[in-house]
């Protein structure tokens, strides 16, 4: 008995699709904007829209119409929505892919990009809506069929094999095979080193891919998703961990399967890239379409308005919040003093400090090193170099236990994963921090324990049925609160508040914004990161913007408001092209 | 242009690690790199050459054709039992029921001897190829835990054999002289025909993991099931296939072992899982999966069995002074393995 000798490559439920797919999508063409002579052949009609430069076509309609659809369009997803438990994370989402274009997909935290992704490529299956792959309804079942009709995926994490060579992730499932059916392998060296050449990379392909940096990786997987036979590339914050060298590589590539009437859909929080490459861009926001057009008729005030929910018409001052109007008395002698925070792709250089009494407003779009800052503020992040003082005593290494004795206070941002314990009681998780505090040889009085319990609950209205009640079972706002009142009865200096009012009803959100005020009024020293520009503004006193992992800029007093810090959130300074991400154009 | 824009803070050509720089740090470390998984890699065969050799200098009876004879018929069925299991732990998975299936396999090839050569052949590879594939399915399809599904495929293999022997009563025998019983016995050169089909076996099997897409996806699904199923390969088809052939390969090592001993013996097998992981671990196949070699399980094969065979060649030990030994020499290769994964990780 042998064992089957070879699995040969499976079966190709898709490929039909993928094969019926190439013709149509010439036949069906209408509206060939941004197809260029590559791809489109001359029996293409030029129907409704003009065929203008590449990337300045106007589009003919922002939302097309089902009827007019399939123009152009490689995929199409039609009224596409997906629920989580709780959640709708896709809401009747409808988006059209085009031949040829590169596309750019925005969205803040949760407005449903990663869901809308991971519909296109079979990794989830919408609950409503159809997908249209060159006109024709389509379903995934699992990745390897979105694979198969054609729609590669770069993912911001490297989804490669670390523990094997470079050639073989690039091959894996496709490899080159000799007359006998076996792996070819010295043809899938030279393949890989030619691709790899092509893509300014010189590495060994018999390397294991573990030994490679992560930009190198990031190039492998781009290799690889672009040397299927991809209609579609969907590149998820593919510049994150690249250096500037090679984000111009990748940019040239995404230039060449421009040029051979690839679409792109392409995902990035760096508005100086999606300005530069991107044809038309799509805006979700909190599971819905928002927008979809060209991106050269939206200036980048309008995009990040969009993105975040403001409409620059009517941009208020007051109303929806629960801060007090007035600002707090800060002290001048700051209590926290962050100098020169840098960490490999996430940090540059941040320096900040905080004062007694104030809220801080930590500022800037998703992806911007809001959350790292607060994390490497409470020495939860690994630094590269920085410098932390708290109350003028420097603190020479930065532990999570060094930051929290030492007064400084996280509430993450993700608070059932890094926060509560749900299988424990109100009162163990308000006190799991301060255990060493309320316990001598290593026994915890329980009557100290009821009694801060007691007085926090109170204090922070946390509308439980006993202190024994399992916090699993609280709702969100108050699951919140306990984990404010875990770290309020350590009593910090300084209390870093990461999205404290996200994902809690309205009631609990006026509650705990008010409670912030009332803890900066008592002397403590806040640093508040909102993607709620309102509850940013109302609340803040000051405001550090970020960009790009730096600080791209402060308001204070009368700069606190709303058209301020779009301007600076959209880099919407004279010079368009003057910071940092930009800096890649430099001559090296 | 930088300099226009007023109050932002520019970032500064922030002193990043070129990438000359990494890649010069990366490539010597990647020569440490290359050292430590070449022993890790051939670490068994270095010590099997040794042991050889020192043991052929001190014990003579131990250098003898005869004796490599003995010890190689001896190590074969394991080692085709070992084959099966270096698959399955390279997918990250692991197979306890191997050791209930040959023995399985073994009465199931005696029993059906008696309807010639290819009963007493296809009738074990059905019904062990049928419970790998219940471990494949449950593993794969259901997503359970393969420790635990195939926890429980070992002791109902073993089970189904006590019932077919009445508890061990009834011993099946194989007609001497039949054709199925010369395959267990005969030999050329002396050299018995279970060592020519293992030895062959591990040829395919080799030939299967290095040069095929299905052993590519083998490597992959163990080093990252996420990231090959993202790739689009048929993860949980894999899987169900890798647990079959190792199934296949059990009954198939037990009906061999049954065509030596001219009958199906119930006790046999028993701890024969644990041999058979030892020695693929040994062998340099990481537990965690992701990599290994189907040489490397050969060459642990092969030195578990010399050990035991020295033990017994010495013969004041206590032959159960071969586990300790065995046991030994695994807890030297896992430290190794560990050592290599942080060294790995840290670069």
């Amino acid at each position: 008995m042998a064992p089957p000798e070879a699995v040969p490559q499976p079966p190709q439920p898709a490929a039909d699709a993928k094969e019926a797919s190439a013709p149509a999508e010439v036949t069906e063409t209408s509206a060939p904007a941004e197809v260029t002579e590559t791809s489109a052949p001359a029996e293409v009609t030029e129907a409704s829209a003009p065929a203008a430069g590449v990337k300045k076509a106007p589009a003919p309609a922002a939302d097309v119409s089902p009827d007019s659809a399939p123009a152009a369009s490689v995929l199409e997803a039609r009224s596409v929505s997906k629920r989580f438990p709780g959640v709708v994370a896709l809401d009747d989402v409808s988006f059209t892919l085009r031949a040829g274009e590169t596309h750019a997909l925005v969205g803040e935290n949760g407005a449903g990009k990663s869901t809308l992704i991971k519909v296109l490529t079979g990794v989830y299956r919408p609950d409503e809506g159809e997908l249209r792959l060159a006109g024709e309804q389509i379903a995934f079942a699992r990745p390897f069929e979105a694979q198969q009709a054609g729609i590669s995926t770069i993912y911001q994490e490297v989804n490669l094999v670390p523990l094997m060579s470079v050639a073989r992730n690039i091959f894996l499932g496709r490899e080159p095979k000799n007359r006998f059916g076996l792996i070819d392998f010295s043809r899938m060296h030279r393949e890989t080193t030619e691709l790899l050449d092509g893509f300014g990379v010189r590495v060994d392909p018999k390397r294991p891919l573990h030994t490679l940096g992560i930009g190198t990786q990031q190039m492998v997987a781009l290799a690889r998703a672009v040397s299927v036979n991809a209609q579609v590339v969907i590149m998820d914050e593919p510049t994150s961990s690249l250096e500037p060298r090679e984000v111009e590589t990748l940019f040239r590539v995404i230039e060449d399967l421009r040029a051979r009437g690839i679409a792109v859909l392409y995902v990035s929080h760096r508005m100086d890239e999606l300005y530069r490459i991107c044809d038309r861009v799509t805006v979700l926001r909190d599971g819905r379409h928002i927008h979809t057009g060209d991106l050269a008729d939206l200036d980048r005030m309008q995009l990040v308005s969009m993105m975040l929910g403001r409409d620059m018409a009517e941009v208020r001052r007051d109303g929806v919040t629960s801060f007090g109007s007035e600002g707090h008395d800060a002290s001048r002698t700051p209590v926290l003093t962050a100098t020169g925070l840098s960490r490999d792709h996430q940090l540059h250089d941040i320096s900040l400090s905080l004062y007694a009494g104030e809220v801080l407003g930590l500022g800037g779009l998703l992806g911007s090193g809001r959350s790292e800052t607060a994390k490497a503020l409470a020495g939860a992040l690994s630094l590269d170099s920085g410098e932390l003082s708290i109350g003028g005593r420097t603190l020479r290494r930065l532990t999570s236990a060094g930051a929290i004795r030492a007064g400084i206070s996280l509430l993450p941002e993700d608070r059932k994963a890094e926060g509560i314990v749900p299988g424990l009681s109100v009162r163990e998780n308000i006190v799991l921090a301060a255990m060493p505090r309320l316990s001598r040889a290593g026994i915890v009085s329980r009557a100290k324990q009821d009694r801060i319990v007691d007085i926090f609950m109170k204090r922070l209205r946390i509308k439980a049925a006993s202190p024994e009640q399992k916090v699993g079972e609280l709702s969100g706002g108050n699951q919140q609160k306990v984990l404010l009142a875990r770290w309020l009865c350590l009593e910090p200096k300084v209390l870093l508040l990461d999205e404290p009012t996200r994902g809690i009803d309205v009631g609990a959100k006026a509650e705990v914004q008010s409670l912030i005020d009332d803890l900066a009024r008592e002397g403590l020293a806040v640093l508040l990161i909102s993607s709620d520009i309102e509850e940013l503004i109302e609340g803040a006193d000051r405001i550090v913007v970020l960009r790009g992992g730096a600080v791209a800029g402060e308001l204070s007093g009368d700069e606190v408001a709303e058209s301020h810090l779009l301007e600076v959130l959209a880099d919407h300074s004279p010079a368009p092209a003057g910071n940092a991400p930009a800096a890649k154009e430099d001559p090296r | 242009m930088n300099e226009t824009s007023p109050a932002p803070v520019v970032q500064a050509p922030v002193p990043r690690k070129t990438p000359a720089a990494a890649g010069g740090a990366t490539s010597s470390s990647a020569a440490g790199q290359r050292v430590a998984e070449l022993l890790q890699r051939q670490g068994a065969l270095v010590v099997l050459l040794t042991v050889v050799i020192v043991a052929s200098f001190v014990y003579p009876t131990f250098g003898t054709l005869d004796n490599a004879r003995g010890v190689t018929v001896q190590a074969s069925f394991g080692a085709v039992v070992a084959l099966g299991m270096t698959m399955v732990i390279i997918t990250g998975g692991i197979d306890l029921s191997v050791g209930s299936v040959f023995a399985l396999g073994g009465v199931l090839a005696a029993w059906a001897s008696q309807w010639g050569f290819l009963a007493a052949l296809f009738v074990p590879l059905v019904v062990c190829g049928a419970i790998g594939l219940l471990n494949g399915f449950l593993v794969a399809r259901a997503g359970m835990a393969p420790f635990i599904v195939t926890l429980a495929t070992l002791l109902g293999a073993r089970g189904l054999l006590l019932a077919i022997t009445d508890e061990g009563a009834t011993t099946y025998l194989i007609p001497k002289g039949s054709a199925f019983a010369e395959l267990g016995q005969g030999s050329i050169w002396g050299f018995g025909y279970p060592i020519l089909i293992a030895l062959a076996l591990f040829g395919i099997g080799g030939l299967v993991l290095q040069r095929t897409s299905f052993g590519q996806t083998l490597f992959a699904v163990g080093g990252s099931s996420d990231a090959a199923n993202l790739m689009g390969l048929p993860v949980a088809r894999t899987k169900m296939l890798v647990y079959t052939l190792s199934g296949l390969l059990a009954g198939f090592a037990g009906a061999l072992s049954a065509a030596r001993l001219s009958s199906g013996v119930t006790i046999v097998g028993v701890g024969m899982e644990l041999d058979a992981i030892s020695a693929v671990v040994i062998g340099g196949t990481l537990l965690i999966g992701g990599a290994g070699s189907i040489s490397g399980t050969l060459w642990g094969v092969l030195l578990l069995a010399v050990i035991q065979n020295l033990i017994n060649q010495i013969g004041e030990l206590n032959s159960s002074y071969q586990s300790v030994v065995s046991g030994g020499f695994l807890i030297v290769v896992v430290v190794a393995q560990r050592y290599l994964a942080r060294s790995r990780r840290t670069t």
